[in-house]
């Protein structure tokens, strides 16, 4: 089972994005301990180059994991064949225990670095470097995460028998049985779309208000964060059945198929990358009185609430635009 | 936005210019990265496309085979069994399969020979594999010598060459009437190889194979499923195996582009220094390095991909034959249907562009660290 | 208009090879004037020079530009602020070889993301101030030295700089070429930029166009010009 290519690639890839946190995170608090900006010294000097270093491999890091994100949940999908009663990645996942750890900790892992990036962005343009601690912090929490990402992954597919009987999206993503899935479709679907449009109309409005005035930063952040949950959990209650025209399917990885246009990637990039920019802004909110960085922070929040608004109207967008049109009439 | 845009640009410029300038160490780099590329798309594409016939085939396939065992070997199963398959509730039909090897000394070689009731041959008649008709040189018209059970050679006349389109199953197949079929291995009318069960609804066919191998403990059932996915686990297992040997020599790659990234000469640094010293960042460098390997790489996995394309799908993969013509003397000349997918590409990405960037990513930062007053001391 | 308080440069610090090259050195450098420094090889001539166009961080001490402190901004600003205040001219001249004379002036600006037409055109501009535009496509390694040397100021130009730094310009120039350098440095004085050249020339300090001469040995000032 190991030896399939695709698992092969993951393992590999997850290996290399380790290796290369790990390594930058050894830098990270090197210069955490010795850094001191003032001076002039040939170790300032060393550790000043290092931080381009680091922050080309979080780049670098932050793309991968991304990329490994959906190439994981696709080959989920590939090894359903596999297993008794899977009939799409869900049921692959639910192999053993380990599937879905894998998917969140990917999820997480991409915003933080992410995130990272949003701070290094942030540094970068105050003359002193003044966010130098906060980030290699950061950097230092995000560097267990992936470690455990890729050890929890390797669990995962060497536990993966293939005799394994195992439960498809439909059986999963239904109110019969019992967990988190069926309790999110249980909702009634009323109430659930009207709150999710709350939660979208609310976000986009407060980023309206941030973007003109400067204001509401924290509660811009904390609402497309809410938005980002209420969005996936409204995506398995009831927007995934106008795409998939069918009142019993809520799979939330069906809709990344070559049969639905591949919409699935665009929406989830969408809010990824929607919900990344919008975070940002509530992280660089503390240091908007830092006096190397006043002139510059509030116009490049400015830009990421404006992406983070323009990226979940489009999610809206679509979303609506399928309920709309789609040949399901509830 | 603009001045990003008209930044890169810029930088692209420039970076096709630097490479241009080094083109024998570039070229060289390029050439090896393409191969690397071409091994393992050839692997991956090889692979799939076996998959994808070996599926294809198999839908034809019956839903359940039913074998009987003694002493846990595969022996002749009587006809007697086929009325008490078919009166298991959801069986479809029942029919019996007649098949088996003829090991060819002249062209050392082992057949397969199968009944059909697809084609209508006399006693006498046979119909042979593209492959067979090579090896034995023998076309319509001419006969075969074979050896029955007891020793006698029988000749059998070819009615017909089976289709090159075919090969990749028929290549060693023989197919002949049911008469010429017992003649020749003196097996009784009333057994076959094996049975063949249809089964109508297609979610029934584990609970059908249970009842089966319940009722008759002297036979094995296998399924299509069962087949599909041990098909699938043996390419797998054996395309992992390719794809582990080239680890190997993507390894050696991988080392090949950290020195080549690394071992800047005294001209490049000289040209870093100098881009240093005029304005550019370390950051410019860095990005300069980035389109670098970008370019590097995008056509170097291009180049890989289309001549592996190529090479599967219009060369019959003849770089695998020595390889896998291990077990095989007859190696069908065989077309496979093309297939390529964006999965297959994300993967191969895994395997060559990451690795790849990730090797080159501390050479460059060391090359764009350059300080920029190097170039006055000197 | 640069200022440089108790400046000190170690090279190689604490290893066994280390070197100073510039021990507890302070100097003003005035605007709109042309400066020489003046030493023999081996004074710090050109790590001082590296210290005041930007391009080096001093061990200890502290550098003004303009009233604003520079010493400890990151490598991106010091960029930033070298880009745009100064203009090299290299002793080696250090043009890229293999690519045209025109690319060559044209490359400082490339970071700074200008469009490409309106940048070859200024480029083209600057050539024919030194009689080189019709040598625009050529490539560097044809050129003459007293070629070379003018597309290499034609280069320290294209940011329009207020600043000139010269690295021993005249090293490989006849006598002919060396007045025509310092008559351009002349130019550039009259045109309000300040200048600094660093050379062991005396067609070069004992110009009419220097007005200040500094000179250095072993790491110090030992004569700081200023009347």
């Amino acid at each position: 089972m190991f030896f399939k290519p695709g698992i092969l690639a993951l393992f590999i890839s997850s290996l290399l994005i380790s290796g290369m946190t790990l390594y930058a995170s050894y830098y990270g608090a090197l210069i955490l301990r010795y850094w001191d900006i003032k001076s002039g010294s040939e170790t300032q000097l060393r550790l000043e180059r290092r931080t381009y270093l680091i922050s080309t491999i979080i780049g670098y890091a932050l793309v991968f994991q991304l990329f490994s994100f959906f190439l994981f949940i696709y080959t989920a999908d590939t090894l359903h064949p596999f297993f008794t009663g899977a009939m799409c990645a869900v049921g692959s996942l639910n192999v053993n225990q380990w599937g879905y750890p894998v998917v969140i900790l990917k999820i997480i892992t991409f915003l933080l670095a992410g995130l990272w990036l949003i701070i290094n962005f942030a540094d970068n343009r105050g003359y002193d470097y003044p966010l130098i601690k906060v980030k290699y912090l950061l950097l230092l929490v995000i560097t267990p995460l992936i470690l455990a990402e890729t050890i929890i992954q390797a669990r995962y597919f060497l536990g993966l028998t293939p005799e394994v009987i195992t439960s498809c999206c439909g059986s999963v993503f239904t109110t019969d049985t019992a967990g988190v899935a069926s309790e999110i479709i249980s909702f009634p679907r009323a109430f659930m779309e009207v709150i999710f449009y709350i939660a979208m109309i609310g976000a986009l409005a407060l980023g309206a208000v941030f973007y003109r005035t400067g204001k509401m930063g924290y509660g811009f952040a904390g609402a497309i964060f809410l938005t980002f949950l209420i969005s996936i959990a409204s995506f398995i209650s009831f927007i995934s059945m106008y795409f998939y025209e069918l009142p019993t399917h809520h799979c939330p990885f069906c809709i990344l198929q070559k049969e639905y246009g591949y919409i699935g990637y665009i929406l989830y990039l969408v809010l990824l990358l929607g919900g990344l920019a919008g975070m940002g802004v509530g992280l660089l909110m503390p240091f908007r009185q830092v006096q190397s960085l006043k002139e510059t922070l509030p116009t490049f929040q400015r830009h990421l609430a404006l992406t983070s608004v323009v990226l979940y109207l489009l999610f809206a967008v679509i979303a609506t635009y399928q309920i709309i049109f789609s040949n399901l009439k509830m | 936005m603009i001045k990003s845009i008209e930044k890169q640009r810029n930088f692209i410029d420039f970076t096709l210019s630097s490479l241009w300038r080094r083109k024998g160490k570039n070229l060289a780099l390029v050439m090896v990265y393409t191969l690397v590329v071409f091994s393992l798309a050839s692997v991956m594409f090889f692979t799939q496309a076996l998959k994808n016939e070996a599926s294809l085939i198999l839908e034809g396939a019956p839903e359940i085979i039913v074998q009987k065992l003694v002493a846990g070997r595969h022996d002749l199963i009587p006809l007697a069994y086929v009325q008490r398959l078919k009166a298991i509730r959801g069986v479809e039909d029942v029919k019996g399969r007649h098949w088996g090897y003829y090991f060819d000394p002249i062209g050392r070689a082992t057949y397969t020979i199968m009944t059909t009731g697809a084609m209508s041959l006399n006693d006498n008649e046979i119909a042979v594999g593209a492959g067979i008709s090579r090896v034995r040189q023998v076309f319509r018209g001419n006969t075969l010598l074979l050896r029955t059970f007891d020793g006698r050679p029988t000749s059998f006349l070819i009615k017909g060459v089976l289709s090159p389109e075919s090969e990749l199953l028929s290549s060693d197949l023989i197919l002949m009437s049911a008469t010429g079929f017992s003649r020749l291995f003196g097996v009784s009318p009333e057994v076959a190889t094996d049975l063949a069960v249809t089964v109508l609804n297609k979610k029934e066919i584990p609970t059908i194979a249970a009842k089966i191998v319940d009722k008759n403990p002297d036979t094995r059932a296998i399924t299509r499923n069962e087949i599909i996915r041990t098909y699938d686990a043996v390419f797998d297992w054996r395309g992992g195996i390719m794809i582990a040997i080239l680890a190997g020599a993507v390894l050696a790659f991988l080392i090949f582009a950290w020195d080549k990234a690394a071992g800047l000469s005294a001209e490049e640094k000289r040209e870093i220094g100098i881009l240093k010293a005029i304005g550019w960042e370390t950051a410019d460098v860095l990005q300069m390095k980035f389109w670098e390997g970008m370019i590097v790489s995008l056509s170097s996995f291009l180049l890989g991909v289309i001549l592996a394309y190529f090479h599967i799908f219009y060369g019959s993969a003849t770089l695998f034959a020595p390889v896998l013509k291990g077990w095989a003397t007859l190696y069908p000349d065989f077309r496979l249907t093309p297939f390529i997918s964006g999965y297959q590409l994300a993967i191969l990405f895994c395997f060559t562009v990451l690795p790849y960037t990730v090797a080159t990513i501390l050479p460059s930062w060391r090359a764009a660290t350059i300080d920029p007053d190097v170039i006055m001391r000197t | 208009m640069i200022e440089l308080k108790h400046i000190r440069k170690v090279f190689n610090e604490g290893l066994p090879n280390e070197y100073i090259a510039i021990h507890d050195l302070s100097l003003d450098i005035a605007a709109h004037q042309v400066t020489v420094l003046k030493g023999p090889s081996g004074s710090g001539k050109t790590t001082l020079l590296s210290l005041l166009g930007c391009m080096a961080r001093p061990t200890a001490g502290r550098i003004m530009l303009a009233g604003r402190e520079i010493t400890s901004l990151p490598e991106r600003f010091l960029t930033h602020i070298r880009r745009q205040t100064f203009g090299f001219i290299f002793q080696q001249y250090n043009l890229l070889k293999g690519i045209s004379v025109i690319e060559n002036v044209m490359l400082p600006a490339y970071p700074l993301g200008e469009p490409f037409s309106p940048l070859k055109q200024q480029a083209v501009k600057l050539l024919e101030l030194f009689n080189l535009a019709h040598k625009a496509a050529a490539k560097v390694e044809w050129l003459s030295g007293g070629e070379a040397q003018r597309v290499a100021i034609a280069r320290a130009l294209v940011n329009h700089p207020a600043v000139i730094i010269a690295d021993e310009p005249t090293a490989h120039l006849d006598t002919r070429l060396s007045r025509e350098f310092m008559d351009i440095m002349g130019d550039f004085k009259a045109q309000g930029k300040t200048i600094l050249i660093a050379s062991h020339d005396p067609m070069v300090h004992e110009s009419e166009v220097a007005d200040r001469v500094v000179q250095m040995r072993d790491g110090r000032i030992i004569d700081a010009g200023v009347s």
